[in-house]
């Protein structure tokens, strides 16, 4: 099958900046793909890539088949993108808007997949308002109209919830999920890592233009977080147990990684044997957070540490 | 279909919107020379054999606004798209550099146009023109409009800030424009000026305007044809080139 996005090899310098640097991953039609990285790792510039905005100095990158550069035509039409920045353009309604950037892709009449849009988006009240008088949470609606006016497949939104609020964020959510139901490829950018979690199969971590980690999140989650925990007992020092590392300790108090759950019953298990009474006892699940901070750290420190945990 | 009629369409409303300050101002300011230069140098300034100054300063100040606005409009919209970002609207879709091109310059000419003939109509009753040549008249103002629309092109892409355009402005377009001979004949002048102005591509742009009107010119229409035919085919090809390699907007 076709991937939805499909790259290889690309690189980008700025001057003496390598932005990216021999990245390549495809991306399945039908995905919930996540973008993840820190500021200036590359994500914008890998979409400007993706979307034409910014020609790479190697490697091709196609959209369902189609070159982004060589068959620019088919991968525009094919792709949907939402820009970081809040941009817009002063001088229209939001209807006017929508409707000049349906034209752009050469439709005429799409008025009634329009209006839908901006119903779902909750644009409709709005519709006849000037861009400059909406609230930046409703700008960042209209564009994410703007880049489903021509019923893209693949849609990317590279980091649509920065600065927006918790009620806006969530509507927005379950509109993007649904789109990804109805079989829309969905790729995203994001600096909230819980919704990276929650929202995305898979996931491609950036640092400083390479792809340093590219797997499902759950496997992401299993490999590089395990269970933490927080606890506090009657003595300055735990027993040593087979998958448990103490990550800090602070007197009486420790925060430790348990590899898995069979882990946490050996060390309640030597606690009790050693007959070490729990004051406080909190128990976290893995999250991505973790996983990011870990895979930042470095590749090397993050498999080291794995290698003492096993 | 295509994305060009839309984005046309836009750079046209987008103008239009603004008609007060884009259409009304400029045809205000001309006016305004008219009467102060007709004022202070009628009779005094010989030009054609039984021609009045005024009637041979106003085609130069229909043609002057015509350039003008047909520069404003390309440049203006381009760069304030850069500067606001939302040129990004423009470069997502399907549109090829040609499209791009064809769309702001056929704006810039329709601003240009509109402005002149807004120039013409309401100083029609005022001061009687004859049009010997009504063809050439329209040929040049086509002409003029898109060589200045192309430039616009040019120096909006060319521009990262308004002070950037404003210097184009004023330190290459409306030098060129006032010695260009739109407030004499260049027979009046020294033989050096004389010379110089031969250079300055609108010159030609304005005397071969005059022509139309008059039936009279400073040099033959012909070669003026030939000049500012050249001049829109390589501001075109230059233009053209920019956008395709991505020239400030695709990074
Ligand atoms: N047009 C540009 N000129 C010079 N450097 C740029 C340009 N665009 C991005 N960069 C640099 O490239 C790096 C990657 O930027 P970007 O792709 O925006 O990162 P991210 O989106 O992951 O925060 C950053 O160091 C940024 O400063
Ligand atoms: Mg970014």
């Amino acid at each position: 099958m076709t991937a939805a996005v499909e790259i290889r090899q690309v690189a980008k310098r700025y001057g003496a900046l390598q932005a990216l640097a021999d990245v390549s991953f495809e991306i399945a039609e039908g995905e919930f793909f996540g973008l993840l990285g820190p500021n200036g790792a590359g994500k914008t510039t890998l979409i400007s890539v993706i979307a034409g905005l910014v020609r790479a100095d190697a490697g091709t990158v196609r959209v369902l088949g189609a070159d982004v550069v060589a068959d620019y035509r088919r991968a525009r039409r094919l792709l949907g993108v939402v820009p970081q920045e809040l941009v817009f353009d002063p001088f229209f309604s939001v209807r006017e808007t929508l409707r000049f950037q349906s034209g752009y892709f050469g439709l005429r009449g799409n008025d009634a997949w329009i209006d839908e849009i901006m119903h779902y988006l909750d644009l409709t009240a709005k519709a006849d308002t000037n861009m400059r008088a909406l609230s930046g949470g409703m700008k960042r609606r209209v564009l994410v109209a703007q880049a489903l006016v021509h019923r893209p497949r693949v849609i990317v939104l590279d980091e649509p919830t920065a600065g927006v609020d918790v009620e806006l964020r969530q509507g927005l959510w379950q509109f993007v999920r649904r789109l990804n139901r109805d079989g829309h490829t969905i790729v995203l950018t994001t600096h909230y890592l819980e919704e990276a979690e929650q929202l995305c199969a898979r996931i491609a971590m950036l640092k400083a233009g390479r792809v340093v980690t590219l797997d499902s999140t759950r496997n992401l989650l299993d490999t590089f977080s395990g269970l933490q925990l927080k606890l506090s007992v009657d003595r300055f020092a735990l027993p040593v147990v087979d998958g448990v590392s103490v990550l800090a300790s602070q007197g009486e108090r420790f925060t430790v990684r348990l590899r898995d759950y069979v882990a946490l019953e050996a060390l309640l298990h030597s606690l009790r044997e050693a007959g070490a009474e729990i004051r406080e006892f909190e128990l976290a699940p893995p999250d991505l957070e973790e996983v990011f901070l870990r895979v930042m750290r470095g590749g090397e420190a993050a498999e080291a540490e794995r290698g003492a945990l096993a | 279909m295509s994305g060009f009629p839309t984005l046309l369409y836009k750079e046209l409303v987008r103008f239009w919107k603004v008609a007060f300050q884009t259409v009304a101002a400029p045809v205000l300011t001309a006016l305004l020379y008219l009467v102060v230069f007709a004022h202070a140098l009628e009779g005094r300034v010989s030009v054609y054999d039984g021609v009045s100054y005024t009637a041979f300063l106003l085609p130069g100040l229909v043609m002057m606004s015509v350039l003008q606005n047909a520069f404003a409009n390309s440049s203006s919209s381009l760069i304030q798209s850069k500067i606001t970002g939302n040129v990004v609207f423009l470069l997502l879709p399907p549109i090829s550099y040609l499209e791009f091109f064809a769309a702001y310059l056929a704006a810039a000419m329709v601003r240009g146009l509109v402005v002149g003939g807004a120039v013409l109509a309401v100083t029609a009753p005022l001061v009687p023109l004859p049009l010997a040549q009504p063809a050439w008249v329209l040929g040049f103002a086509l002409l003029g409009s898109a060589i200045l629309g192309a430039l616009g092109v040019i120096a909006g892409l060319w521009a990262d800030k308004f002070d950037q355009l404003a210097a184009f402005q004023n330190f290459v377009i409306m030098p060129l424009t006032f010695l260009s001979g739109v407030f004499y004949s260049i027979h009046s002048l020294p033989a050096f000026w004389q010379a110089l102005s031969h250079f300055n591509p609108f010159f030609y742009m304005i005397d071969g305007f005059r022509y139309g009107f008059f039936g009279r010119s400073d040099v033959s229409p012909m070669a003026s044809l030939a000049v500012v035919a050249t001049c829109f085919a390589a501001l075109a090809l230059a233009a053209l080139a920019l956008l395709r390699s991505g020239y400030k907007l695709r990074g």
